[in-house]
């Protein structure tokens, strides 16, 4: 029986384990919820629970363990000389068998009869059914593949049996719990905690995996390049490493890209945080709803317009016109018309992200500023303050530290943004402060590095981690300090 | 001040507030939440130098009445008032009128303490200053030690006048707040509920506060309490359904009202 269908099955248990005990609960109650401890539904998921997490539980141990159990054993049954030779020739006889097992189910039993145990003609019969092989099979091999199909078998049909069983049992001990005084809500509500616990834990147990695997590749970087040489070095040259070039030796630099991510960045900022604030207290304290019901959510668009269209946006329109408008200043005021904006410019990146990061300035002041108590407002108006003074002088102070952990935020997100950089600011990576020319940044940095034909043990790749993981500390100190202010400003008004 | 002058004073202001012109008169105000309507053409005047009461039960307009004498109400969406209100001869709602003027001479103190998250000397200067009323910073200082000594706060917070308002007690909060509205000199001050949400302690200090502040200032006040109503105003009105049912001696109000209505609420048979 596959596996979605046992699922299924359980499933379906579970779902009359809960109609079931839900009337057996009122049948024991006498016909009143009241008399019971829970409501009736808590019974029934209690008893739902019971038929299906035990069950479920089970299926996926036996999932996992078989397979390996049965490889275990076929490997144990090699012949001798199979088993002197390397592990790696021992899991291409182990892949062939896997192969031949999965064939001989394709087979019906005339052709397996007919094939018997020449192995040259399974190969070609097999071929003939689209299951390729590697050789010519070994006898030994086409017994281990038979070996391979019962074992499979036989343990597929005992998962079977005791999962069902396992689940009916379930159901049938719960079942019999079911009493006027018996607790079922506290149980399933344990229950529903620990789910929600190991869900939130997922989460975490993710962030704490990516980060040690970016880690443990790091630590090999570094095996190649010293430390300081890779977080003070002002050059970046990795130059090549071509899958079996054996890889020449570059210069690991961070600082050019640092700088550039930083300056990027801040160009962004430049841009972003004034227009973004202003719009935020528009849409906060002068707009009327209506204006408001629409402008809000057209502001917000913005923020869903995937950063690569930002980025051809910024190559094919905002790049050009500066480098035009450029050249046209330059020739009305020396005479000479060439341009001293590039196409690809700090300028045009930083415009272009900005842009990109209004809506989220907005966004987060202008639910920062609604926040702040209409009592402060009121009591300010009441003094005879007019609009603006009410808002400088009280609700932007108020709203202060919550702003500044907004505008951390969204830095955090500009120093992780990659696809407008790559389209707008190039890839030459630079120590210079001159905002019209090319810079690049971290993030552009790894995409170069990781693209193309690889060799995952050479610095030229590894550095990638590197990079990742001070990107990674960067935007996480950011996020943190930025959360602690956050958290420090709710407090004023609870 | 001795008993006797105190009493004498009592007896002057009483006097003055039977002489005075009213401060302020509503004729005839209406006010509309959108299609909802919440005042039915109220006429209400508010004496010079006396604390009016405006008492009812939940929803009688008569915080709306409160809101709409120094215009509170233009910043309620929807909200559209009718009538004539006049703060001694001006039209409050006139087109020349500029509401922070208005703001200015009428002032507010709110039902819960709202100080402004800054230091008690800020939240006092706050007014003073957007009105350009300290001409340095001594100037600037005895304002706001004359408005905190006319809240009777001084003496409770001169050592700490640069520490947050919000770190004060409920109580004092309501007081920092009566001393902020009192320190840009408005000429009329509306409270709104100004004790619910304080303390008997408290209350008690805020309503000798108000006591005291009628030599200087025309009062209104809204209040859920006919105690406080009976021990705080010389005068009383009472809304009943976006209408003013009475409005007299608060003396004559608690003994012997002339509407059968305001006697019911007094002796707590509705509301």
């Amino acid at each position: 029986m596959s596996t979605s269908l046992i699922l299924l099955i359980v499933a379906m248990v579970g779902l009359a384990g809960y109609v079931i005990g839900a009337r057996r609960s009122l049948a024991v109650g006498g016909g009143l919820s009241s008399k019971l401890h829970s409501r009736p539904g808590y019974y029934g998921s209690f008893v739902a629970v019971w038929a299906i997490v035990p069950a479920v539980f089970v299926l996926f141990i036996w999932l996992v363990a078989s397979p390996t159990y049965i490889s275990s054993s076929i490997r144990g049954a090699f012949p001798d000389e199979v088993k002197a030779q390397s592990e790696a020739e021992q899991g291409l006889a182990f892949g062939m068998i896997t192969s031949i097992a999965r064939g001989m189910n394709v087979l019906s039993l005339e052709e397996i009869d007919r094939v018997g145990s020449n192995p040259v003609d399974l190969r070609s019969a097999l071929g003939a059914k689209g299951v390729p092989l590697a050789g010519d099979p070994q006898p030994y091999m086409v017994e281990a593949a038979g070996n391979l199909n019962t074992m499979t078998y036989a343990s597929r049909l005992a998962m079977t049996a005791a999962v069902l069983a396992i689940s009916g049992l379930g159901a049938a001990f719960a079942y019999r719990q079911i009493a006027p005084r018996f607790r079922a809500r506290n149980r399933v509500e344990k229950v529903i905690l620990v789910s929600l616990v190991v869900a939130s834990s997922i989460a975490i147990l993710t962030t704490v995996g990516i980060v040690l695997s970016m880690l443990t590749e790091a630590t090999r970087f570094f095996t190649h390049v010293p430390a300081w040489e890779f977080f003070f070095g002002t050059v970046w040259d990795p130059r090549f490493a071509a899958a079996g070039s054996g890889g020449s030796e570059g210069q690991f630099g961070l600082i050019p890209l640092l700088l550039g991510t930083l300056y990027i960045g801040f160009v962004a900022m430049l841009f972003a945080v004034p227009i973004g604030l202003f719009s935020a207290i528009y849409m906060a304290e002068y707009a009327s709803p209506k204006v408001r019901s629409v402008a809000k959510p057209l502001l917000e668009v913005l923020a869903g317009i995937p950063t690569i269209v930002y980025g051809f946006f910024a190559l094919t329109t905002v790049g050009p016109f500066l480098r035009d408008l450029s050249s046209q200043l330059n020739g009305l005021v020396t005479g000479d018309y060439s341009n001293f904006i590039q196409a690809q410019s700090v300028l045009t990146a930083g415009f272009v992200m900005g842009i990109m990061l209004i809506p989220y300035v907005s966004s987060l002041s202008d639910d920062i500023i609604t926040a702040v108590p209409r009592a402060l407002r009121d009591g300010s108006l009441g003094l005879g303050a007019t609009r603006s003074e009410t808002i400088k002088r009280v609700i932007l102070p108020a709203a202060l530290p919550g702003i500044v952990g907004a505008l951390l935020m969204t830095a955090s997100r500009a120093v992780g943004e990659t696809m407008i950089v790559v389209l707008a600011a190039g890839v030459a990576a630079r120590i210079q402060l001159n905002p019209f020319e090319p810079m690049t940044t971290v993030t552009v940095k790894i995409v170069n590095q990781l693209t193309g034909d690889l060799e995952f043990t050479s610095p030229q790749t590894l550095v990638a981690f590197a990079l990742g993981i001070t990107l990674f500390a960067i935007t996480l100190c950011l996020n943190i300090y930025a959360l602690y202010i956050v958290r420090k400003y709710r407090e004023q008004y609870e | 001040m001795n008993m006797m002058s105190e009493a004498a004073v009592e007896k002057a202001l009483d006097q003055k507030m039977n002489d005075a012109s009213y401060k302020m008169i509503g004729k005839d105000v209406s006010v509309y939440y959108g299609e909802k309507r919440a005042l039915f053409d109220v006429n209400l005047n508010v004496r010079e130098n006396t604390v009016t009461a405006l008492i009812g039960p939940s929803g009688c307009g008569k915080s709306t009445f409160l809101r709409c004498l120094n215009r509170m109400n233009d910043t309620i969406e929807n909200c559209r008032v009718t009538g004539r209100i006049t703060l001694d001869t001006d039209d409050i709602y006139d087109q020349n009128i500029d509401v922070v003027e208005l703001r200015a001479r009428v002032g507010m103190v709110f039902q819960k303490p709202n100080p402004f998250p800054k230091s008690i000397y800020e939240n006092i200067s706050y007014g003073p200053r957007i009105h350009g009323l300290a001409r340095n910073k001594t100037d600037m200082d005895q304002i706001v030690e004359a408005s905190l000594q006319r809240a009777g706060l001084w003496t409770e917070v001169k050592d700490r006048l640069h520490e947050s308002g919000t770190g004060l007690s409920g109580g004092q909060q309501q007081r920092l707040c009566i001393a902020r509205a009192v320190a840009v000199s408005p000429e009329v001050i509306l409270m709104d509920e100004p004790c619910s949400a304080l303390d008997p302690i408290a209350t008690a200090k805020v309503e000798e506060l108000i006591h005291e502040l009628r030599a200087n200032y025309t009062i209104v006040i809204v209040t859920h309490s006919m105690q406080q109503a009976a021990r705080v105003s010389q005068r009383t009105a009472m809304f009943h359904l976006g209408q003013l049912v009475e409005e007299n001696d608060t003396d004559k109000m608690f003994t012997n009202p002339d509407d059968q209505r305001t006697q019911d609420y007094i002796m707590g048979r509705f509301g």
